[in-house]
């Protein structure tokens, strides 16, 4: 079983069942095909050149059979496929709204409470839940695996899909259409909460990760943040230019700004930075960083600070 | 186009009727295919006409349908001059397929001529192919369009070349017949064209 | 027939002639032919090359090679090249063009000079792209959009690189079309035709119908760059899912571009290795016209998690389903030849039933694509990369090998060194299932296709693909030296070494100028092996001829 992800949403099993019936067909052809391919090549190989062979160029009834058979076969998979696929796209009446945004290479999740959340998706087991989707730039695609379910998100228009997750834990969340430059970095989590954890986390207070890190050392939470926050897909901590400047040995760098002003990369400068992006911005770089305001807390942003403090 | 290749350099040379019989499936083909680029832009037309009928309602009158339809006679009559010039060619009328295929061209460089002025009019009115998607379309349309209408008239300037040097008789005059069919499919265009984007908008 | 025929005339090998014009400006159908086979092995070597570099890169899940940003670059590359300079033109340009006219019997092609502007043409695009690589796009072989409207790399250049490629595709595919229908020797009637022809018959009617699709898709995208127009920009009223379906118009039809004609060489291979008639001609002759018509119609399914509407989602599956019968039957086809045969495993022979291998596993995967809910789990995996390598590489490439290894002493005229050539088959064997095998697993565990990084928990399985690309790379690089030194080394290559009964084989290795003395008589059909034709026991192979 293990070819398969983990099984963590309510459809997750009823695709399953697909792929394990084509799977089976599959392997019924294509082990006969080849068996029968290789049987041939050994039995019938050329002893003398001069052998004899028959003249055999069609046979109806076999060429009937093997049109009939298969056409039945891939008519039935092409019912249980539908069948499927129109229970993933009828989200549930009672399924929670949740609004996310696509962009490069961001998650953004907003939920009917006004809560936001960034690269982590929160949900509650057992309760189904619709997301709401649209893209700021150019396409994306929202990719649960272990969910077993996929949309592409479009820019100025609205795409939906729904799931009941049904096992507690984090998973791993993909952007699977081609995006640009960070688009292998645009990762994301969901964590599924236990319906008490969930409300525990609805209302506001931090629940697994957040209560465990706000104990770590400052700079152990900055390269948490930094990770889970998706800061990595734009700001390398090497000498590599991503997206964004280097966060390596930022702390103290001057430079060139856009505008042609100059500055000095200090505590202050880092933290306008991270909320109020656009206002400086790099020479020889867009100003194409989302801001942070409201979705890092004045302690993460103190982390991160001392986190890149430590990047010499 | 592919109909001058009719006599290759092989020793075992097709005969005259299977040469133009090859040339004629060919050049059917070529129009074909061009009919089908046409028709990517004919599809979006029909896509955001459905999305958007106000905008396609509105913006078509800033189209000048005078010039509209001077330009489809202008282009009609030179469909019908080209008819002529290939008719008089089958009878080995050299001089009379020249001045018909001189009318033609005439005709099609009087079009370029109108389309000189519509277009310039729209830019002095700053309406540009990123105004909306209807002038998008409007000057892909016309402007793919026109640059057929330039083809054929260089295509036609070699044939009328040729046919003064008395290349062309009764017997053999492929070129001409196939710069005819082609000249055709420019004027067949224009008269799809000039309705969806002049009258009913 | 030919051979007392020869002796009268004056024999003159096409290859005779040396000089570049006398390449450059030649309107022989076989010249062409090898003009456009340098070229496209050029780009498939260039692209395989840069494919290395990109699993090099995969070798480990961090950025540690390149960039994430050259990464995309490459994939772009490896996309583009691969697709638009190698393998549509590919076997139907190369292999067409030799053989068309020569196994139904005509001097050349309907329009000769038609057929070296194609080339030309095609030489432009080749020329242009190699500028475009200057400043490379990064937008993946598909150009989707808004990513390509607004991606500050070149996009023009390259998408109008492959706009010019496109006139080359259509005007081959015109002059084939033509060719077939009025250049065939009398006698040589449709049902008599090698499987070969109408596989290219079938792709040229495919090239004509979706090319200028593509064509005009492309001119849009780069109006969008260049104008301002908007049409796939949903800030200016326009649709990105629009420049999807046009784009899938022309590219699923173009699939089938690339491997219906690798099908119609596995049809011509099978039975003269195997020495029977071809099993159910009638059956494989009209899947192809069956395939290259449905394959308009399927588009969509490369669009399933696109944002189309489900009605929209469950036709194109339902269709989809039906372009995988005429595709079973053929494979069935070729099994049920091999009966009762008297089987020579010939290096060429190996290709064809690798390919038969290869592509069945090809295609079964396919059923996972076709069944929507399936699909939506494994759209964009690597699972879809494999896949559509196994067609690709397992299907027309292998297919293209196999026809390089089957005309070869026909083309040029000398043989390669057998031995060698079955070694290299068989680590291109290994070696392509070595690396395409594990991204299945890779695809239904999650793994997104055009990552530069991924996560580390794919890594096992990612380097076990780099290695089985090495293979597959040495696979290739010993074939390419095997058949290169046998051109100059190799010994000369009689006129039918292997008993076939088609017509290219009843000329002179390699064939003279204007390929027959005068123009055969067809008296039989191509397939007639086997105890009914008593003469062909003989290996003389005049079955096809008076």
């Amino acid at each position: 079983m293990t070819w398969l992800p983990d099984v963590a949403s309510n459809l997750a099993g009823k695709v399953d069942g697909l792929l394990w019936i084509i799977t089976i067909i599959s392997l019924f052809f294509f082990v006969l095909i080849s068996v029968v391919l290789v049987y041939f090549s050994v039995k019938y190989r050329r002893k003398r050149d001069d052998e004899e062979t028959p003249y055999i160029t069609g046979n109806g009834t076999l060429e009937f059979i093997w049109t009939v058979i298969p056409s039945v076969l891939l008519i039935l998979l092409f019912v249980y496929g539908f069948v499927v696929y129109k229970e993933m796209r009828t989200a549930p009446k009672d399924a929670v709204d949740v609004t996310v945004i696509g962009k490069q290479w961001l998650w953004t999740f907003e939920y009917y409470n006004g809560k936001k959340t960034l690269n982590e998706l929160y949900v509650r087991q057992n309760r189904p839940v619709r997301m709401v989707m649209r893209a700021d730039d150019v396409l994306h695609s929202f990719f649960i695996p272990d969910f077993r379910v996929k949309q592409d998100i479009l820019p100025g228009r609205y795409t939906q899909l729904w799931f009941t997750p049904t096992k507690v834990g984090t998973f791993d969340l993909y952007c699977a259409e081609y995006c640009g430059a960070g688009h292998s970095a645009m990762l994301g989590k969901v964590r599924v909460l236990s319906p008490e954890a969930y409300d525990i986390w609805e209302k506001g207070m931090s629940v697994d990760g957040q209560a465990v890190a706000s104990t770590l050392p400052p700079a152990e939470l900055g390269e948490n943040v930094y990770k889970e926050k998706g800061c990595n897909a734009c700001h390398s901590i090497d000498d590599s230019v991503l997206i964004g400047p280097s966060l390596k040995g930022l702390v103290g760098r001057a430079g060139e700004l856009g505008d042609g002003s100059s500055y000095i990369a200090d505590e202050n400068y880092i933290r306008r930075s991270i909320v109020e992006p656009q206002g400086d911005v790099v020479k020889g770089f867009q100003p194409v960083m989302p801001s942070f305001k409201g979705i890092l807390s004045d302690q993460e942003i103190d982390a991160l600070i001392a986190y890149i403090k430590t990047l010499e | 186009m592919e109909q001058a290749n009719v006599e290759h350099s092989h020793g075992l040379h097709m005969d005259p009727d299977t040469a133009y019989s090859v040339s004629k499936l060919g050049m059917w083909l070529f129009l074909g295919t061009e009919i089908i680029l046409f028709g990517g832009l004919f599809a979006a037309y029909a896509i955001f006409r459905a999305k958007y009928p106000e905008m396609f309602m509105e913006q078509h009158l800033e189209l000048n349908r005078e010039m509209g339809a001077i330009n489809t006679c202008v282009l009609i009559f030179s469909s019908l001059t080209m008819a002529i010039a290939v008719t008089a060619i089958q009878k080995s009328k050299q001089r009379l397929t020249s001045i018909f295929l001189g009318i033609t061209i005439l005709c099609g460089l009087a079009f370029g001529v109108v389309k000189y002025f519509e277009y310039g009019a729209k830019f002095s009115h700053h309406i540009y192919p990123d105004t909306s998607i209807f002038f998008s379309l409007y000057f892909l349309m016309t402007g793919l369009h026109m640059l057929h209408v330039f083809i054929g008239i260089v295509l036609l300037a070699v044939i009328l070349a040729l046919n003064m040097k008395g290349k062309f008789n009764a017997s053999y005059n492929t070129p001409v017949e196939m710069g005819g069919l082609y000249w055709h499919l420019v004027d067949l265009i224009w008269i799809y064209l000039f309705p969806l984007l002049y009258l009913i908008g | 027939m030919a051979d007392s025929t020869i002796a009268a005339n004056a024999y003159i090998p096409f290859l005779e002639k040396k000089g570049i014009w006398s390449w450059l400006l030649t309107t022989d159908h076989k010249r062409i032919g090898i003009l456009y086979l340098v070229s496209i092995s050029i780009f498939f070597l260039i692209a395989g090359v840069i494919a290395l570099l990109m699993r090099f890169e995969l070798l480990t899940h961090n950025a540690d090679f390149v960039s994430p940003h050259t990464y995309n670059v490459l994939f772009t590359l490896h996309g583009s090249v691969m697709v638009f300079f190698f393998i549509v033109p590919g076997l139907a340009a190369s292999f067409g063009n030799f053989l068309i006219p020569l196994m139904i019997g005509a001097p050349d092609v309907a329009f000769p000079k038609l057929n070296l502007g194609s080339y030309w043409i095609y030489l432009l695009g080749t020329l242009i792209l190699l500028i475009a690589l200057l400043q490379p796009a990064d937008t993946g072989w598909t150009f989707y959009t808004p990513y390509s409207a607004t991606t500050g790399t070149d996009v023009i250049l390259m998408t109008f690189g492959v706009f010019v490629l496109g006139f080359s595709s259509i005007l081959t595919g015109l002059n084939f079309i033509v060719t077939i229908h009025k250049m065939r020797a009398p006698g040589m009637t449709w049902h008599r035709l090698p499987l070969f022809i109408w596989a290219s018959y079938a792709t040229a009617v495919l090239q004509l119908l979706a090319t200028p699709v593509v064509g005009i898709t492309l001119l849009l995208l780069i109006a969008e760059r260049t104008l301002g127009i908007g049409f796939f920009d949903p800030a200016k009223g326009g649709d990105p899912v629009l420049f999807q379906n046009f784009f899938w118009f022309y590219s699923h039809p173009a699939v089938y571009i690339m491997i219906i004609p690798a099908m119609g060489v596995i049809s011509e291979i099978i039975p003269v290795f195997a020495r029977k008639p071809i099993f159910g001609y009638r059956a494989i002759a009209y899947s192809s016209l069956g395939i290259a018509f449905i394959s308009f119609l399927v588009w969509a399914h490369h669009m399933f998690t696109s944002g189309i509407s489900e009605l929209a989602a469950t036709i194109f599956s339902f269709l989809t389903f039906l372009v995988a019968i005429p595709t079973a039957i053929k494979v069935f086809n070729w099994v049920a030849t091999l009966y009762k045969g008297s089987i020579q495993l010939h290096s060429a022979m190996l290709y064809a039933l690798g390919f038969v291998f290869l592509f069945t596993i090809g295609g079964l995967t396919g059923l996972f694509l076709g069944a929507l809910a399936a699909d939506i789990h494994l759209h964009d995996t690597y699972f879809v990369v494999a896949h559509m390598h196994y067609v690709m590489i397992g299907g027309t490439v292998m297919g293209f090998f196999g026809a390089l290894h089957f005309w070869y002493p026909k083309w040029f005229g000398r043989m390669f060194n057998e031995s060698v050539a079955k070694l290299s088959w068989f680590l291109v064997f290994v070696g392509f299932n070595v690396t395409f095998f594990p991204q299945f697993f890779l695809g239904v565990q999650g793994m997104p296709r055009r990552y530069a990084t991924y996560p580390e928990e794919f890594e096992p399985l990612m380097s076990l693909s780099t290695f089985g690309s090495w293979i597959l790379g040495l696979g290739i690089l010993i074939m390419l030296i095997n058949l290169i030194s046998g051109l100059f080394k190799g010994e000369k290559a009689s006129q039918n070494p292997y008993g076939s009964l088609s017509l290219e084989w009843q000329v002179p290795s390699p064939p003279p100028l204007e390929n027959f003395d005068k123009i055969p008589q067809v008296t039989e059909w191509t397939y007639g092996y086997g105890k009914k034709q008593v003469p062909v026991q003989t290996g003389q192979g005049s079955g096809g001829l008076s």
